[in-house]
């Protein structure tokens, strides 16, 4: 198993490796050289090689441009302001010797990731045949590696008995290795997918490679979260999956849509990862380590952080609080509807399998130590999210909105899922959902390829390549894309004979066995929620399939031009609709819990939190009995002999049994059965309403939408909302008044200071002037008064002389006579 | 009567001398002041013969006193002529002899 290890930091360094590559080769000069110049399109003469004269910019050198496609191209757009790219040459021209040698660079991105997928899969085959620890908690993995970072060594006088200890390390488990097969597999498929759909003559100036460095960088981070098995490197590649969304949502970086949604979607992460970051302290303040198993270990021990249930519930709900923000769970979903504003390849990679996949596969890492009001509050959140998500892709007409809405709602899903207690039911439809999402994003990218061409032949860039009502009937001209895409339709409108039906069926049952087992508020609400969210989604999905391929094209002048798309944009189509269909995941399409992906791949842990902390049980269920008689199950009983920590599990797993058993036997449950109605019910009133003949032209309007229709078409005014508040009522309010502050209060002070300074010299100069010189003065002035007195004495006249001569001869002999005496 | 004794003699002398001080201090003649010098000395001559009479000491008829008094008398005209030359050389000076008007060692 050392080798699993050692391949998997093989496998998490080779992006980055391709990240540098793609750099430093790919004549990936400063944005500044080979400057894109955004401006509206006037109406371009377009001559044979379709260069545009242009008498626009000074410093056009030359317009060497001289690609087969038309040099003026713009991202997808949302239909108000559709930029035209001209480049300007500051660092010699962009010949065709460079974009070939740009394209073909490339590759090397692509073959990397080639090699991590094979990898990967290696791994997967090793770590999953591979037995787990015996004796040990099932939420030990199979394999763990660790390097002490930074040991603060003061076991002995640390307030919690032991050393601050920070590390770094890799696992290997069951849950990780499938998650490095997803991983590896999409951003593969979407590399290839890429090679074709990215390459437009606006990259230039090495933007072509960079884009694929930004992915290698992005699967990088995604690929350390994945095998980290401590909160801290969780962390700190969080941070970095972060960073690459943001640079990859801004890559059409000159339109102010993109710059204004890459700032949103970090801005947003990062409240979450606050929330993250107060968990992570109040585990590494109480407990010393953030290595995940060593967490377990203590907590089921009994160390509570604090000494208190309570604050471990604070620190599950706020560890989740990173998930709320990474997966865009309500109240955080905003950024990720204008997150489409990056190229569909990454939002098939980022924004629908992978990275906003890590909040799941957080919850997910941390749920042993989840108390049951965390549970709960877990539940609330994806149950909330939900319904908000899908009631708003109801009336969505931008095909990538629909999508956007599509994946908020289903991590909602699969957040209630581990919310409830069906931890393998909410992995499950985490892999399910990376293949039918991201195939889906693909192909609606292929679509969305090939209108824009469209457009473009026809010169039109005021109509948006994106919006639906521009679409219809492509499944005549695009066979394949509309293949895939209704298979992965299929999928996640939970239709049996597909991945979707069965992973969503193990979610809406583990929500029925946790209402049976701790009924509630929360837990009756979030039961109810899944199926209408369940009916929600088959309803849109397939309105957004109607809309799309069936019935007669909308603009016949778009239709004309539309072609399908190459095979190295179909091939990955093709790939992850057969992963949507019921077959990698059990050999019974109908029973998913028979099936290897639940009943051995994927397990749930123990939870690790005191017996009085956990979900409420109403009934409990006979588990001893129930242990012999399910073995194949032996992973949560079993350790419940361990720990004092079954009640809740075992009876959940009783429960969920019993479900089973409702119904119709081994074809399909009741919660199946339930959730086949609603999904049924929500294909059949999109039918009626998009799908008929009859029905066309009169559910598509470009009038603005009023009522009810404009509150769940503005998303439920959640962003206006959210502009008043925080940047408006919040942070301009805040400048004002700290803005006041500074000049009146602060100034004041420098002033006041200042004009003590003056007085206080004022009151120095005068006392100087008055009271020291005076003094000197009157010095001066008695020696003179003196003077003047004693100047009388001289008259110069003997006579006075001889008057003074007499009086003094007086007073000699007075005082002789008068001394004479006295002696 | 009574009997005229020695301090009836040092009183014409006190008397002279008070008179030739108040005009050697009030006149404002030269010659005058000059006079009142002369009585000053007269009167140290009275004191002197007055002493002499009427002292006891030594044998009878003592006449030290009377001879100091013809040196006095013979000093004061001596005293006199010079007094008189200064006069003198005032009055080529300052054209006057008033001696009110000889203020020039005022500051």
């Amino acid at each position: 198993m050392d080798s699993v290890l050692q391949l998997s930091i093989v496998i998490l360094l080779l992006p980055f490796v391709g990240f540098v590559v793609q750099l430093v080769l790919g004549k990936a000069k400063t944005p500044a050289d080979y400057v894109i110049d955004p401006h509206e399109s006037a109406h371009h003469d377009h001559d044979a090689h379709g260069n545009v004269a242009d008498a626009h910019t000074a410093d056009h050198t030359q317009h060497a441009v001289d690609v087969p496609h038309e040099p003026a191209a713009h991202a997808p757009s949302h239909g108000d302001h559709h930029y035209t790219y001209h480049v300007t040459k500051r660092r010699g021209p962009w010949t065709d010797a460079d974009q070939t040698r740009a394209y073909r660079l490339h590759w090397i991105a692509t073959a990397i990731m080639g090699i991590c997928l094979a990898l990967s899969i290696y791994v997967a085959y090793v770590t999953i045949s591979a037995p787990a620890i015996s004796g040990a908690p099932n939420w030990t993995p199979k394999a763990e590696a660790s390097a002490v970072w930074y040991d603060f060594g003061d076991a002995a006088t640390s307030a919690i008995g032991r050393a601050y200890v920070i590390t770094l390390g890799v696992l290997a488990d069951n849950l990780a290795a499938i998650m490095l097969v997803v991983v590896t597999l999409i951003s593969f498929l979407v590399h290839l997918f890429s090679s074709e759909y990215m390459r437009e003559p606006s990259m230039h100036g090495g933007r072509f490679n960079r884009f694929f460095a930004y992915l290698g960088l992005f699967t990088f981070s995604m690929l350390g979260i994945v095998i980290a098995n401590n909160l801290l490197m969780i962390y700190i590649f969080w941070e970095l999956v972060g960073v690459s969304s943001y640079l990859l949502i801004g890559f059409w970086y000159e339109r102010p849509a993109p710059q204004y949604a890459n700032k949103k979607a970090f801005i947003v992460n990062r409240v979450g990862d606050i929330g993250m970051f107060a968990g992570i302290l109040i585990l590494f303040t109480q407990l010393g380590t953030l290595e995940l198993t060593k967490v377990f270990t203590m907590l089921s021990a009994g160390t509570l952080p604090y000494g208190s249930e309570l604050w471990l519930t604070a620190a599950g709900i706020l560890l989740f609080c990173g998930a709320i923000g990474k997966s865009a769970q309500f109240p955080l979903n905003v950024w990720l509807p204008d997150a489409m504003e990056g190229p569909t390849p990454v939002s098939a990679l980022i924004h629908a399998a992978t990275m906003v996949a890590a909040g799941v596969y957080l919850t997910a890492r941390i749920f042993p130590l989840l108390t049951g009001d965390a549970m709960l509050f877990v539940a609330a959140v994806g149950g909330a999210t939900a319904i908000i998500a899908a009631s708003i892709a109801l009336v969505q007409w931008d095909l990538k909105k629909v999508l956007a809405f599509s994946t908020v709602s289903q991590l909602g899903y699969m957040v209630l899922a581990l919310g409830v207690g069906a931890y393998s039911a909410a992995i499950f439809h985490l892999v399910t959902h990376a293949m039918f999402k991201a195939c889906l994003f693909l192909a609606s990218g292929s679509v969305i390829h090939q209108m824009h061409h469209s457009l473009h032949h026809i010169h039109d860039h005021s109509r948006d390549p994106q919006d639906m009502r521009n679409m219809g009937g492509l499944k005549g001209k695009m066979p394949v894309t509309y293949l895939t895409t209704l298979i992965a339709t299929l999928a996640i409108s939970g239709v049996p004979l597909f991945s979707g039906y069965m992973s969503k069926d193990e979610i809406l049952a583990g929500a029925w066995a946790f209402r049976n087992v701790s009924p509630g508020f929360i837990a009756n609400a979030v039961w109810i929620v899944g199926y209408v969210v369940a009916g929600m989604t088959a309803f849109y999905m397939f309105r957004m399939v109607f809309l799309t391929f069936w019935g007669q094209p909308k603009a016949a002048d778009i239709y004309a031009h539309i072609k399908e798309n190459p095979r190295v944009m179909v091939g990955p189509l093709v790939v992850l609709a057969t992963l949507s269909l019921w077959i990698p995941f059990g050999g019974n399409p109908l029973n998913p819990g028979g099936g290897w992906f639940l009943s051995s791949w994927v397990r749930t842990p123990a939870l690790v939190a005191p017996a009085g902390a956990q979900p409420h049980v109403s009934h409990a269920a006979p588990a001893a009995t129930h242990e012999s008689a399910a073995p194949p199950e032996a992973g949560t009983p079993a350790e419940a002999a361990h720990g004092a920590t079954g009640a809740f599990q075992a009876s959940l797993e009783h429960a969920t049994h019993e479900l089973h058993e409702t119904g119709i036997p081994h074809v399909a449950s009741m919660p199946a059965l339930m959730s086949l109605l609603v999904a049924g019910t929500g294909i059949l009133i999109a039918f009626l309403l998009y799908g008929r003949k009859e029905a066309k032209g009169q559910q598509v309007s470009w009038a603005a939408p009023t009522g009810v229709r404009a509150f769940l078409f503005n998303r439920w005014y959640q962003d206006n909302l959210y502009e008043k508040v925080f940047p408006v009522g919040f942070s301009l309010v805040l400048m004002k008044a700290l803005a006041w502050f500074d000049a009146n209060v602060v100034d004041g002070i420098v002033n006041g200071v200042g004009a003590l300074s003056v007085a206080i010299a004022r009151f120095v100069g005068a006392f100087d002037t008055y009271v020291v010189d005076g003094l000197v003065n009157f010095l001066g002035g008695t020696a003179q008064f003196v003077g003047l007195l004693f100047r009388q004495m001289q008259t110069g006249r003997i006579q006075t002389y001889a008057a003074y001569a007499v009086v003094g001869v007086i007073v000699l002999f007075f005082a002789v006579t008068m001394m004479a005496s006295a002696l | 009567m009574p009997a005229v004794g020695l301090p009836h003699f040092l009183t014409i002398g006190a008397i002279l001398f008070s008179l030739g001080l108040f005009a050697i201090i009030t006149r404002r003649n030269a010659v005058m002041l000059l006079m009142g010098i002369e009585l000053i000395l007269n009167a140290a001559n009275v004191n002197l013969v007055a002493f002499s009479r009427y002292s006891t000491a030594g044998t009878s008829l003592m006449m030290t006193g009377q001879i100091a008094s013809l040196f006095v008398i013979v000093l004061a005209a001596c005293e006199a002529a010079v007094a008189l030359a200064i006069v003198l050389n005032i009055y080529k000076r300052f054209s006057t002899i008033n001696v009110d008007e000889v203020d020039m060692l005022r500051d």
